[in-house]
């Protein structure tokens, strides 16, 4: 999905990489330059030894050590909800990046909310963790999202909302399962 | 038994240099000699070697034994050898002592030509780039036009982005553990007071002890036992040696009491026995020049805008000598020159001294990066 998004060619930071995947799909696909950031010993290793550049680093302390608009694209994949700092983040991606991609688990899908209406806090495949383990601290609806762009002056320039492998076109946060942002700095802010 | 994935014995050579060498500090040496060591096969292409550069008091004898001592093992003998880190089944490595050592390569207790007599202080400061220097003039002689990669700790990791800065051409690769773009204040104070532990001992004659038959020993191992305390961490010497008493009970006197004091003499003694004064009072001053950024009006990113290669760096949690802070300020300057890099930061009590330790995580981010290096 974050592919066809992405020009040939261009630099990319991977914020929260994992173990390289997408970097390293980018890379042969479309010859994109990029880094990994991530702060896991496990995926950092696993991105060496694919041949990814990946720089250790605490995505909750910002981005310090990139500077303003060095990469065409910043991507934040699936992170977002398990960030303390979230605003800060997407201020940093724009910094740092001319475009921002970010995705996420739409806590608006109708199944978590039958779970919540149910009495439960969700649990599915994109949201696999219980209640008292779970890493996402700051799940939100795409309405969520939307709104704390508008707040922060954040340009949306595309969305696409999917379940599974269907785009969801239709009350997407309703039925949208994960979704997928693209946005760059509003004008004159 | 040595261990199965060691190189085994190993011996050292020397190559001699007769073209004068033009000095940062001005002065020219007419000819010098280096000692060093290779491990593993220069392939046909010549493009497999890997230079790896020794920290201030470290030498040419980086992996391997000698068969008339075996028990001098070589000092990153956990790293380099058949299916290690380094694979000297890959890889031709090679071992340098820099210009300036005093383990075989031309330095202060070598004879200069010029007088018959060992050079002493009139020996010159070296700079990492004059051993940058050095380190081209030695590819040249194996006919090395590019190494694969140049690795080092600490200092060595310094004269490793020397060269990658100096000769960008003649590096693919460079690996910078636990080196710093530049000592802080702090540093250059540890090591002023190194210095003038050796500068202010009775023994040190200006430097000329040689004539006289004496070495300022105590300097020396004061020196050192200084350097020691910073590059150990407070935790690890906790773990280590905590108060514990050596007697069991005080003897109110100055004798060796807690086991702390008996481990810094006892490392200050071996150091003072075996190491030059010179050479340290030099090494010392290498470190304390090393800053790219200078002519760059403290840039250090104008300063990497010649570099070419691409990067391995890694730093250490407990290292405060050269502290994780600074290999991001390394990394800042690579990726402000959007060079290939990657940098880890390794989770570690031994301090400094971490970079010459085994630990898994540490030595599967050198082999990957290792194995990712094409030949």
């Amino acid at each position: 999905m974050i592919a066809t998004w992405i020009k040939p060619g261009s630099s990319i930071l991977d914020l929260g990489c994992g173990d390289g995947t997408l970097l390293h799909y980018l890379g042969n696909k479309l010859n994109v330059r990029g880094y990994g950031v991530e702060i896991s010993a496990h995926n950092i290793q696993a991105c060496m030894q694919k041949g990814i550049n990946v720089i250790h680093n605490d995505l909750e302390s910002g981005l310090s050590g990139f500077e303003d608009a060095s990469f065409d694209y910043v991507i934040l994949s699936q992170t977002l909800q398990a960030m303390k700092n979230t605003e800060n983040i997407i201020q940093e991606i724009l910094r740092v990046g001319k475009e921002g991609i970010v995705s996420f688990p739409n806590f608006g899908y109708w199944k978590n909310r039958l779970q919540v209406m149910a009495g439960h806090m969700p649990v599915s495949s994109n949201l696999p963790y219980q209640w008292y383990d779970t890493p996402n601290i700051h799940l939100c609806t795409l309405h969520d999202f939307e709104q704390l762009c508008q707040q922060h002056k954040v340009n949306i320039l595309e969305r696409q909302v999917m379940n599974h492998d269907n785009k969801v076109t239709f009350l997407p946060n309703l039925f949208g399962v994960l979704a997928f942002y693209r946005f760059g700095r509003a004008p004159h802010s | 038994m040595q261990d199965s994935d060691s190189i085994g014995i190993v011996s050292a050579r020397r190559v001699h240099f007769d073209t004068p060498l033009s000095l940062k500090s001005g002065a020219v040496l007419d000819n010098y000699e280096l000692i060093y060591e290779t491990y593993g096969e220069l392939n046909p292409e010549r493009s497999n070697a890997i230079l790896v550069c020794h920290a201030l008091s470290g030498n040419h004898h980086v992996a391997g034994v000698y068969a008339d001592n075996p028990r001098n093992t070589g000092w990153w003998n956990n790293m380099i050898g058949p299916g290690k880190p380094i694979d000297t089944r890959k890889f031709f490595v090679i071992g340098v002592n820099n210009l300036g050592g005093c383990h075989g390569s031309t330095g202060p207790i070598s004879i200069n030509d010029r007088t018959g007599k060992r050079y002493g202080p009139d020996f010159p400061l070296v700079t990492t780039a004059d051993w940058a220097k050095t380190y081209v003039r030695f590819a040249d002689q194996f006919g090395i036009d590019c190494f694969a990669a140049i690795i080092g700790g600490s200092l060595g990791g310094m004269s490793a982005m020397q060269l990658a800065l100096d000769a960008p051409e003649r590096v693919r690769h460079v690996a910078v553990i636990a080196a710093s773009a530049r000592l802080t204040a702090q540093n250059i104070a540890f090591n002023d007071v190194a210095r003038q532990a050796i500068l202010t001992d009775p023994d040190f004659h200006g430097g000329d002890y040689y004539s006289r038959g004496t070495h300022p020993r105590r300097g020396l191992r004061l020196a050192r036992m200084l350097g020691h305390i910073t590059y150990l961490s407070d935790d690890s010497m906790a773990t280590k040696f905590g108060r514990e008493l050596r007697n069991g009970s005080l003897a109110f006197n100055y004798d060796v009491e807690f086991q702390i004091e008996s481990y810094l003499h006892y490392q200050g003694d071996k150091f003072a026995d075996l190491f030059d004064a010179n050479t340290y009072l030099l090494m010392t001053k290498a470190l304390d020049y090393f800053d790219p950024a200078q002519d760059y009006d403290g840039n250090l990113s104008a300063a990497f805008a010649r570099a070419q290669a691409d990067f391995l760096v890694l730093s250490f949690t407990s290292d405060w000598r050269f502290s994780p802070e600074r290999s991001r300020e390394i990394v800042k300057a690579l990726l402000d020159n959007k060079l290939n890099v990657s940098y880890a930061e390794i989770p570690s009590t031994y301090g400094h001294d971490s970079f010459l330790m085994q630990d898994d995580y540490y030595h599967q981010l050198v082999r990957a990066y290792m194995d990712n290096i094409s030949i």
